[in-house]
């Protein structure tokens, strides 16, 4: 018969998340020998590069949107969260390529591929509000651009991007929430599930 | 019940083989460092892109008549933006998907009256200019049939203008206190207070842009820099940035529905609306790939994992 504090709200999620996550799988020490390939870098690779991309725009967002104009410092500090978003979508498409010709949603991963593809998409949306929030020629040319496509879905009467708060609201705050909390996610999954294993291959 | 049958698509095999020593932590530490030091080189040797921001004062300084020409189709309501439709204005339906109208189900949440906004409301901040004043007043108490007569007169005057010695010579007759209120726009635009005036009209602080941006985008100055620079829709623009950077590369997908017919030619008129509408489906079909039969079952098929997971089946 269980008891008060089995039924406890507090008690059953930690069954839960000890049981579908053990410590040995969440930070395991052992991985299938069929791991053993370059293609399985570029996930790491994405992670690696989205804590620069976010380290790097911490720095931008302290010193404000207009710093990186005026000082040789915020340039460079621009030009690594430049790169480092560069070296994460690089990364990244090669990861949804590489998990696609592995078909990694085999065996029960299918969220796992899910929220994978959500991630894109939420990181296509990070890297466009980010371009229209330079505060630059960039930012002008490709926001007047953008405008007619978002305008045409209906979605400009909800999302404004001439609108440079709105924008940058968007950049610094929900997006990168979404991101990150979607790639908690994603690893979660992954790391419940473990790595897909090879297709069986008939003699 | 019985068991289903394995789908090779669906299910993965149960794997009975050899674990290797993994260290998830220093795999992830490597891992950023690489990153971080690939960063910073990539950084030092190509910078990144900061071309200043166009103004409506550099504008209207550059090319005076193109300015004066577009701020005439914001006043007579034949601009770009004046004929938009949603969501800034009902003047049109905005782009369609077949009989879907989604840009006006949305409706206009960004409103904008061209010739109030752009021309008439920023002339009216502009204190000790009697001739303005009056103009103002003789153009505010005329009837629309009347405004359009004056605007009509001026616009046709125009093709012959020119701007020299900071004043503008445009030699309409009939048309009222149109060439008041165009000398004054054009002084105003020059000096910098359009921008200011069309960015405070809500009050002293500002982040949006809208206004200047479209105005902008009804002229010329702001597209011919961009063909200049290879950044026109037409040239991969939407995912191009200034220099020979590699801007938004990963949508080249969207992108290249632009550069292709029917999306290109005869769908023109709705590419927007339809480059969108394709996108979703082929993102939707990316999405739920997992549950799709055929397209997963491509991976199996074009055997590429047997190149992933070469040492596996070698061994096996």
């Amino acid at each position: 018969m269980s008891t008060e504090i089995d039924r406890q709200w507090t008690t059953r999620l930690r069954k839960t998340v000890v049981e579908k996550l053990p410590p040995d799988k969440l930070l395991p020490d052992t991985q299938p020998a069929y791991v053993a390939s370059w293609i399985y870098v570029f996930g790491v690779t994405t992670l690696a590069a989205l804590a620069i991309v976010i380290l790097t725009g911490c720095v931008l967002a302290m010193k404000g949107p207009l710093w990186w104009h005026l000082s040789g410092t915020g340039h460079f500090v621009n030009s690594l969260h430049l790169w480092s978003v560069e070296i994460f979508f690089f990364a990244m498409v090669i990861h949804l390529w590489g998990k696609y010709f592995m078909a990694a949603w085999r065996g029960g991963r299918q969220l796992t591929w899910v929220t994978g593809v959500v991630l894109f998409l939420t990181s296509v949306g990070a890297g466009f509000t980010g371009y229209v929030s330079q505060t630059n020629y960039d930012s002008q040319w490709i926001s007047t651009q953008a405008k007619d496509g978002i305008n045409a879905t209906g979605g400009g009467a909800i999302f404004n991007v001439l609108n440079l708060g709105q924008m940058l609201m968007w950049h610094i705050v929900l997006l990168p929430l979404a991101a990150v909390a979607l790639t908690a996610v994603h690893v979660i999954y992954v790391r419940i599930k473990g790595v897909v294993p090879p297709f069986e291959e008939v003699k | 019940m019985a068991k289903k049958a394995f789908n090779p698509d669906v299910d993965a095999p149960v794997y009975k083989g050899k674990y290797a020593p993994y260290d998830i932590i220093k795999e992830g530490t490597i891992a950023v460092v690489v990153v971080a030091l690939l960063t910073v080189v990539l950084a030092v040797l190509f910078s990144s892109p900061d071309e200043k921001a166009v103004t409506i004062k550099t504008w209207s300084n550059a090319t005076p008549m193109d300015f004066v020409a577009t701020a005439m189709t914001e006043l007579d309501g034949t601009s770009g933006t004046a004929t938009y439709g949603p969501p800034y204005n009902n003047a049109a339906t905005g782009q369609q998907v077949g009989p879907l109208t989604l840009a006006k189900w949305m409706g206009i949440n960004v409103n904008v009256n061209t010739a109030n906004d752009f021309v008439v409301a920023p002339l009216s901040t502009l204190a000790d200019q009697p001739a303005l004043t009056t103009a103002l007043t003789t153009f505010a108490g005329a009837s629309s049939a009347q405004r359009a007569s004056w605007e009509a007169d001026y616009s046709k005057a125009l093709g012959t203008g020119t701007f020299s010695g900071g004043t503008l010579q445009v030699s309409a007759t009939n048309a009222g206190p149109v060439p008041v209120m165009m000398s004054a726009l054009t002084a105003m635009a020059r000096s910098g207070a359009l921008d200011q005036a069309l960015v405070t009209a809500k009050g002293f602080y500002t982040t949006d842009y809208t206004k200047p941006l479209l105005f902008m985008a009804d002229g010329s100055f702001l597209a011919n820099k961009a063909q200049a620079q290879h950044l026109s829709g037409d040239q991969w623009g939407m995912m191009n940035e200034t220099g020979s950077y590699p801007g938004q590369a990963w949508l080249w997908l969207y992108t290249m529905w632009y550069q292709v017919p029917p999306f290109s030619t005869s769908w023109g008129a709705n590419a927007d609306a339809l480059v969108w509408a394709f996108m979703m489906i082929l993102t939707l079909l990316l999405a739920l790939m997992p549950w799709i039969p055929g397209l997963r079952s491509i991976p199996r098929k074009v055997k590429i994992y047997r190149l992933i997971w070469r040492e596996h089946y070698k061994n096996a």
